[in-house]
């Protein structure tokens, strides 16, 4: 009887061996802003596509953009799509499984941004028909690569690379990785848009696990900020809008590179960089 | 018998509907899914169908096509074994309305009283409820829309609303004027909080500004927004009042904004250009649609031509 007792901990401790091959990411991470922090927390400025694998139909899109859209109340509370919110504040994860086989069947993640909250399916479940619901977190499946927790989502919302205009349509597909080191947490996003991207657009994100953390709750209500007729969405005309030209003045960045593409993002356009003409440093008014 | 009956319904099916003529139906499947309440959206070929059951019976948006009514009522079939009691067509083009004539009979209505005025026997089948343009276009002796009188609407109304009581909810029949027809409906099912769009609303494609049946930019930018005004969401954008839309995928008030949003600017950047008294081959030149085309200028029935031409001679001709 004792040496049952003894090969069953044995057999425990291997098995307990094996899914420690799946790191446990549960705990609160609070955000770790590094040279990403004009990205994440202030955001870009209007007309910068720079690294930005986008086609003519994003750029048309990001050049018609006027910030007062967010004025309008049904726009004030939208949140940030799961591609994008890893760029703020702090986030919970937790794991959820079966409690008589200890199978894990989701991983639970709570956005202190926007109390957003997604799910990821870890128990090879398929992802829906076409034809379902989109949501602004869109539906997840994961499984373990090592002890990268992989991540595949559909059923997008329309979303936004970057806050100045850049679509991410809901055709969308996005890839994730979860990497962790000790405390030091780093997620990963691929996004696959054929829509809006010629190529796919990888950013990453640091975070720091955090024992002490408590979040605080995320209401939001709309309100009428600027009284405007009902129907209007503010927006630039083509070839209108001035404020582009702001951001390649100040920073003496040609146009052209300002405007983004594929080509901007690899190391060889600095040697195309120093053969463009540098935009007129702007006027003082 | 059948064929003869068929195929003048598809071939009366107009032009600004997704072609149906060389379909193999055989290879179309129609899936159920759940909306929320007592609604489900069934999905084919053609408009999406609504359907909201319970111990009344079925209550259906649209019809799709004929060939399609047997799959369309194994479909129903899997979510209640109740008559159909009510059909409503939400516009008159044939990629919603062309099952009229077989679902109306798969169901049939509770008559007597003055509902005998539009059906004398339930054996007669369903009532189809529609705006009275959408009658006057089938009925018509001669026309793109004329059909056999089985599949005209049975019970049609005039002004803002019809309103049904069914299955425990109120039920708004809400005519929208001069939008993507003159004939436009939505379906508001109030307890389940779930709206019915017909082709005032799509994912697939731009919209369909029929102006040959009274259709009109403004008309359905205007019926955007009272959809929009409707729907009450529980955060942000998101979850509340589901929404059913003509084609493609189900929603909620987000997918809505975005179309809204998409009508809007299209709309601003070619009246700038009307207003600049540029020419229809201009306009296409300019390209004022370049952002959206991704999404939905791939339509092959409603392409990116057709829409900002329908845009341009609707503003040009300052239809309301």
């Amino acid at each position: 009887m004792k040496y049952l007792n003894l090969a069953a901990l044995a057999a425990a401790v291997l098995l307990a061996g094996t899914a420690s091959a799946q790191i446990n990411l549960s705990g609160t991470y609070a955000m770790t802003l590094n040279e990403d922090f004009p990205e994440r927390l202030p955001g870009p400025e209007i007309g910068d596509y720079l690294g930005i694998p986008l086609n003519a139909a994003a750029r048309l899109h990001a050049e018609s953009w006027d910030a007062s859209l967010l004025t309008l109340p049904e726009y004030q509370c939208r949140v940030h799509p799961i591609d994008y919110v890893p760029s703020f504040f702090n986030i919970r994860i937790w794991e959820e499984r079966d409690k008589d086989s200890q199978q894990l069947i989701a991983i639970h993640q709570h956005h202190e941004a926007w109390g957003t909250e997604r799910t990821i399916w870890m128990d090879g479940r398929p992802h829906p028909p076409e034809y379902a619901l989109h949501t602004s977190q869109g539906f997840s499946t994961g499984k373990w690569d090592g002890e990268i927790l992989t991540v595949t989502t559909t059923h997008l919302k329309e979303g936004w690379i970057r806050r100045n205009g850049i679509p991410r349509s809901d055709r969308a597909i996005v890839y994730e990785n979860y990497i962790r080191h000790g405390d030091h947490l780093t997620w990963v996003t691929v996004i696959h848009d054929p829509a809006y991207l010629t190529e796919p657009f990888i950013r990453t994100r640091d975070y720091t696990l955090s024992t002490g953390l408590v979040m605080g709750a995320y209401p939001c209500e709309s309100v009428v900020e600027v009284v405007m007729p009902k129907g209007k969405i503010p927006h630039h005309l083509p070839g209108t809008n001035e404020f582009l030209a702001e951001f390649p003045a100040r920073y003496g960045i040609p146009t052209e590179a300002a405007m983004g593409g594929a080509e901007t993002m690899y190391p060889e356009y600095q040697q195309k960089l120093k053969t463009l003409p540098k935009p007129a440093p702007l006027k003082k008014k | 018998m059948r064929l003869r009956l068929v195929l003048p319904l598809l071939l009366s099916a107009c032009a600004l509907a997704p072609a149906q003529q060389n379909q193999d139906f055989s290879k179309v499947e129609v899936n159920v899914l759940p909306v929320q309440g007592n609604v489900y959206m069934l999905v084919g070929s053609g408009g999406n169908i609504t359907v909201q059951a319970g111990s009344d019976g079925v209550f259906l948006v649209d019809t799709m096509y004929a060939p399609l009514a047997d799959k369309i009522v194994a479909a129903i079939r899997t979510i209640s074994k109740g008559p159909i009691r009510y059909i409503v067509d939400t516009h008159v083009h044939g990629d919603h309305t062309n099952g009229n004539e077989a679902l109306r009979k798969a169901g049939s209505t509770i008559t007597g009283g003055n509902v005998s005025a539009d059906i004398r026997d339930s054996a007669e089948g369903a009532q189809i409820i529609a705006h009275q343009n959408i009658l006057n276009r089938m009925s018509a002796a001669k026309g793109p829309d004329s059909v056999a009188s089985k599949a005209w609407p049975t019970d049609t109304f005039v002004g803002d609303e019809k309103d049904v009581f069914f299955n425990g909810e109120g039920i708004q029949v809400i005519h929208l004027p001069n939008a993507h027809t003159d004939g436009d409906s939505i379906v508001f099912f109030r307890k389940s909080d779930v709206i019915s769009t017909g082709d005032l609303f799509t994912t697939t494609n731009y919209p369909v500004i029929d102006l040959d049946r009274g259709g009109s930019i403004n008309g359905f930018i205007a019926a955007l927004q009272k959809i929009v005004d409707m729907i009450i969401p529980v955060y942000g954008q998101e979850g509340g009042t589901m929404v059913v839309p003509g084609h493609g995928r189900l929603c909620d008030l987000g997918d809505v904004l975005a179309y809204r949003e998409m009508t809007i600017i299209i709309r601003d950047r070619i009246q700038d250009m009307v207003t600049k008294g540029m020419t229809l081959e201009q306009v296409k030149a300019a390209k004022p649609t370049l952002d959206y085309d991704p999404l939905y200028g791939t339509s092959t029935f409603w392409g990116t031509d057709r829409f900002v031409e329908a845009v341009y001679r609707s503003l040009k001709d300052n239809k309301k």
